[in-house]
């Protein structure tokens, strides 16, 4: 078992235990955390498939960007210390049983299929191609959707701030 | 045996089943929205995954996952946004209390 085998291993590990318990804590503060180990786990596999440029993404928007966001909102919005209620037993059966069954289906359809790989000249994911063809407009070109996820962006923004405003009080 | 792509699609559907059972049984907006979140990370594994190891030759898959991950953080920004608001009017974000749109 060669090193790169090992961490794949670990990385994985990581990534399913944390999610797990990022969805079955009922410490929502603990909860958070577990998820910020689950990106970080994430990242790591980006990292072990060496594309490094969406690794560095995910670790500045996930790990450093929604995950602060979420720990604030947690933060104005629940009393410290307190847990989160327990759930019907039955609801949590059901809920795993359907997961499962999810589970199981993907898997038996991915053990039936077989992949076609090509034997054509692989791109490298390096941050210089990325960028050529993100600002490209020519064919397989992607400098429409970046400037609509700008846009985009730009509306979420105001729309933050539009839907957080504190309205004022009605004076009678 | 050296991991490859059968793997790394294991992983990112036990993640994605594993957000889906959070989705279900969790009664808290927050702890909803991280279901959602490990949701969409792990459909980011699987377009990476198969950029990798399926077409090489193209890099759709990458350019489809940065752009998840912006649209993802547009997303998680909104909804806190809301959640947030549901706080202020309702004293709880419990998904139980928030039932006036209800019909």
């Amino acid at each position: 078992m060669s090193g790169s085998t090992i961490i794949f291993y670990m990385l994985a590990a990581l990534t399913l235990v944390s999610g797990i318990l990022a969805v079955t804590t009922r410490q929502i503060f603990r909860a958070a955390i577990f998820l910020l180990f689950s990106l970080i786990g994430i990242a790591g596999l980006y990292f072990w498939m060496q594309y490094d440029f969406v690794a560095a993404v995910q670790i500045v928007v996930y790990v450093g960007g929604i995950t602060v966001l979420i720990i604030f909102s947690i933060f104005l919005t629940q009393q410290a210390g307190e847990l989160l209620p327990k759930q019907k037993i039955g609801r949590l059966l059901y809920s795993a049983l359907a997961a499962f069954c999810g589970f199981a289906l993907t898997m038996v359809q991915l053990c039936q299929h077989t992949f076609k790989t090509t034997t054509e000249q692989p791109i490298l994911p390096t941050v210089s191609n990325i960028g050529d063809r993100m600002l490209s407009v020519e064919e397989n070109g992607f400098a429409l959707p970046f400037e609509v996820v700008s846009i985009l962006l730009l509306a979420a923004m105001i729309g933050c701030i539009v839907i957080a405003l504190r309205s004022k009080p009605t004076t009678a | 045996m050296q991991p490859g792509l059968y793997h790394i699609l294991f992983i990112s559907a036990a993640l994605f089943f594993i957000g889906v059972f959070g989705f279900f049984t969790r009664r808290n907006l927050i702890t909803i929205l991280m279901s959602v979140e490990l949701v969409l990370n792990s459909v980011n594994l699987n377009f990476i995954a198969f950029n990798k190891y399926v077409w090489p030759h193209k890099m759709d898959g990458l350019f489809f996952s940065i752009f998840v991950i912006a649209i993802a953080a547009a997303e998680a920004a909104v909804a806190i946004a809301i959640i947030i608001n549901l706080y202020r009017s309702h004293q709880s974000i419990d998904v139980e209390n928030a039932e006036e749109m209800k019909f």
